[in-house]
């Protein structure tokens, strides 16, 4: 009971100060975790690949991760939701007041704002997801390679959606498959 | 709960549960089946609100992925909307995550794992390109938010900014514009 109480409560405080999510928050589970032995610093590397190869976030897989490490289903189940409570209500209650104050003259010059940048932050995610598609750097990013087979699945893809409106989740099932197939038989 | 509410919140978690079991690489990636799934098909947002929601839960704390479900949940159908997208969005990573925490130890070993992984790669990049049009469509209408937009893209992408200090200067922006365009307007108005 004791460590399922800890999981919790340290998922809480990590969710809590995760501001911006993505990579941001690495150093402090690390440190967390590290701290109390729950994992080593090579269990985090391999959450992080497990998180990237994985749908779902890096937070929430390693909270159900060390927590079903340390006490099984229970245990990942009392981390995730630690994880996930801080922010729930902070954005329930968000949600709620937003919806008032939206149409207010300074919330629409604020979002005015917002709205260009967001979009700039999303491309530059794409960007960056776009570029360790095609560019694999080995040997200390010493040389650089054109993954070609992953140029050929981005514009298929891309095609597939805009032309055939293939649903995005279909979609990630082909190009799984066209994976395997480009890069284990060519 | 009303039976409309208790309907939609079903609707929430099995969507939401369809996103979280596709959604890789991230918060953004899962833009385009927030698009399909919540804008084009169910209609219950629009299109421009979805980049007004990224926007508020990037600035405030946890996992944007999961605070974006909160969100559209809350908006679609309340509390219990909220609670269902959120369930809905966590449940497939936690079923497949607590499977490889306790059966497979080296998961990067397994046949056709990485070759699958770079082909599910290039897939979300051609979708978040054709979300990134999409988005561009509605949300930049004039050159000073094609601007801005650029300016965002080259802090992240070639300065490593982090993304809160680029959303605030944003939102300062957006005022100090607004303010400017009433003094204008009041003046014009006053040389009449």
């Amino acid at each position: 009971m004791r460590i399922l109480i800890e999981l919790f409560l340290i998922f809480a405080k990590i969710g809590l100060f995760t501001v911006g999510g993505g990579y941001a928050m690495i150093p402090l589970i690390t440190q967390e975790i590290t701290k109390r032995n729950w994992l080593t610093l090579e269990g985090v590397i391999d959450i992080i690949a497990i998180s990237e190869m994985t749908p779902g976030p890096f937070a929430i897989n390693s909270a159900t991760f060390i927590g079903v490490r340390q006490m099984g289903l229970i245990g990942g189940a009392a981390a995730t939701i630690g994880v996930v409570v801080p922010s729930f209500i902070i954005v329930v209650l968000v949600a709620k007041y937003f919806t008032r104050v939206k149409d207010h003259p300074v919330v629409k010059a604020i979002l005015s704002g917002l709205r260009p940048a967001v979009i700039g932050l999303i491309s530059s995610s794409t960007y960056t997801i776009a570029r360790n598609a095609f560019i694999s750097r080995t040997a200390g990013n010493l040389t650089m390679s054109i993954n070609w087979r992953s140029i050929v699945i981005f514009v298929l893809a891309l095609a597939g959606i805009m032309k055939l409106k293939i649903h995005p989740a279909l979609m990630i099932l082909i190009c799984a498959a066209l994976g395997i197939i480009l890069y284990v038989w060519i | 709960m009303s039976s409309s509410t208790l309907k939609k919140s079903l609707k929430l978690f099995t969507v939401f549960f369809r996103i979280g079991a596709f959604t890789f690489g991230g918060g953004y990636a899962m833009i385009p089946y927030i698009e399909r799934e919540i804008v084009e098909n169910n209609k219950w947002i629009k299109s421009e609100d979805i980049i007004d929601i990224f926007a508020i839960v990037q600035s405030v704390p946890g996992v944007i992925a999961v605070n974006s479900s909160t969100f559209v949940g809350y908006r679609v159908a309340g509390i219990f909307g909220a609670l269902a997208a959120t369930l809905g969005v966590v449940l497939p990573s936690y079923i497949l995550i607590a499977v490889i925490a306790m059966f497979l130890y080296n998961f990067k070993e397994y046949p056709f794992v990485n070759e699958a992984f770079y082909g599910i790669q290039a897939g979300v990049a051609a979708l978040m390109c054709h979300v990134v049009f999409k988005l561009g469509k509605t949300g930049i209408r004039n050159g000073y938010a094609l601007v801005l937009a650029m300016a965002a893209f080259l802090a992240l992408t070639v300065f490593g900014a982090p993304a809160i200090p680029v959303l605030l200067a944003a939102g300062v922006i957006g005022l100090v514009s607004m303010a400017i365009r009433n003094k204008n307007k009041k003046e014009g108005e006053e040389n009449r």
